[in-house]
């Protein structure tokens, strides 16, 4: 069982372009964030574990509880899946759906600005990304890592009036409990 | 050292003709020991991507019927890299290619893709430059460690 000390969070970034990928790598690195970067949105399901691909080998794409994504990056602009069509399939995975996903664009497009914060990114970064964005992710890891917190104390105690969603609570229910123990120890890391 | 002045001479002067932009500023930035080749690879991918493209632009363009839903996404992907990079004005040209782009523009279209070599060779002319000082700098600067 992996057991992260001191937790570095880890970023999927998600750009068909091999510059842009490059550019997004670096700067996450630069910022501490530990990076796995992909070209196309089939491949970040991949990552996160919700392969199309039934078939696909377990040595080949580990299962998602191995590998932890704590925010997930991606281009709007690709061909195939867009960075819509990724955040909509991430939201609407129960297993999936709390991991914070920011929407990148070299297009300021109000209008699609908007649909990406209603179908729940957190944010919409313009290109080029620069340096000081990158402050700007750490809170929504930290957001979603103290909700969890919160609802590990809540189940503990039992009684407690829940102010998260019964949603959340549900998927919690859902998870392994080796998935458990995981979050307990890294509960111990964020104090 | 002589090298790293020209170097920044050479860079300053980009900066002070509009070649370059902010972003390239990002890029220094982002450049350190931990990855002392960012620049090289980031330059090298720019200058690959943008020769295909221009090559992809003259053929579509050269077509007695034009396909301008192409001719833009190629133009995008270009406008894409050089603001990347802080090609500024790489990027502008782009910019005003689209324009000709959504009018069907076919005569505006090829103005327009000329003037966009023209940026991006002469740009590309001061990157070789940028890089060989940066490679002559970093084997000096290893031989001085030894």
């Amino acid at each position: 069982m992996a057991v992260v000390a001191e937790s570095q969070f880890h970023v999927l970034a998600v750009d068909d372009s091999l510059m842009d990928r490059k550019l997004i790598e670096r700067l996450l690195k630069t910022s501490s964030f530990q990076v796995t970067a992909v070209d196309s949105g089939s491949r970040a399901l991949q990552v996160l574990g919700l392969s199309e691909d039934l078939t696909s080998s377990p040595a080949v794409y580990p299962a998602h509880n191995e590998i932890e994504v704590n925010l997930v990056i991606t281009d709007y602009c690709m061909p195939g899946m867009t960075g819509y069509d990724l955040l909509k399939k991430i939201k609407g995975s129960s297993s999936l759906r709390d991991i914070p996903v920011v929407i990148m664009s070299s297009e300021n497009v109000p209008s699609r600005i908007n649909r990406c914060l209603e179908g729940g990114a957190e944010e919409f970064f313009l290109k080029p990304v620069q340096l000081s964005d990158m402050k700007r992710l750490r809170p929504h890891i930290l957001k979603g890592k103290s909700k969890e917190q919160q609802l590990q104390q809540e189940e503990e105690e039992e009684e407690e009036t829940s102010i998260s969603s019964n949603k959340r609570k549900a998927m919690d229910e859902e998870l392994s409990p080796e998935r458990r123990r995981l979050r307990l120890s890294n509960n111990n890391s964020l104090i | 050292m002589a090298l790293r002045e020209q170097l920044n001479g050479l860079v300053n002067s980009m900066f002070l003709e509009g070649l370059l932009d902010e972003q390239f500023e990002q890029l220094q930035m982002l450049q350190d020991e931990s990855s002392p080749g960012f620049i090289a690879e980031l330059i090298t991918l720019f200058c690959g991507d943008s020769e295909r493209i221009l090559a992809e632009l003259t053929k579509l363009l050269d077509q007695a019927v034009v396909d301008y839903q192409k001719v833009d996404a190629f133009v995008h992907q270009l406008k894409g890299s050089s603001s990347s990079v802080g090609a500024q004005h790489v990027k502008l040209a782009c910019v005003q290619f689209r324009q000709y782009c959504e009018e069907h523009n076919k005569e505006g279209c090829l103005g327009a893709l000329n003037v966009v070599k023209h940026e991006y060779y002469l740009l590309r002319g001061k990157f070789d430059t940028m890089l060989q000082l940066e490679q002559r700098i970093q084997a000096y600067e290893s031989k001085q460690q030894i």
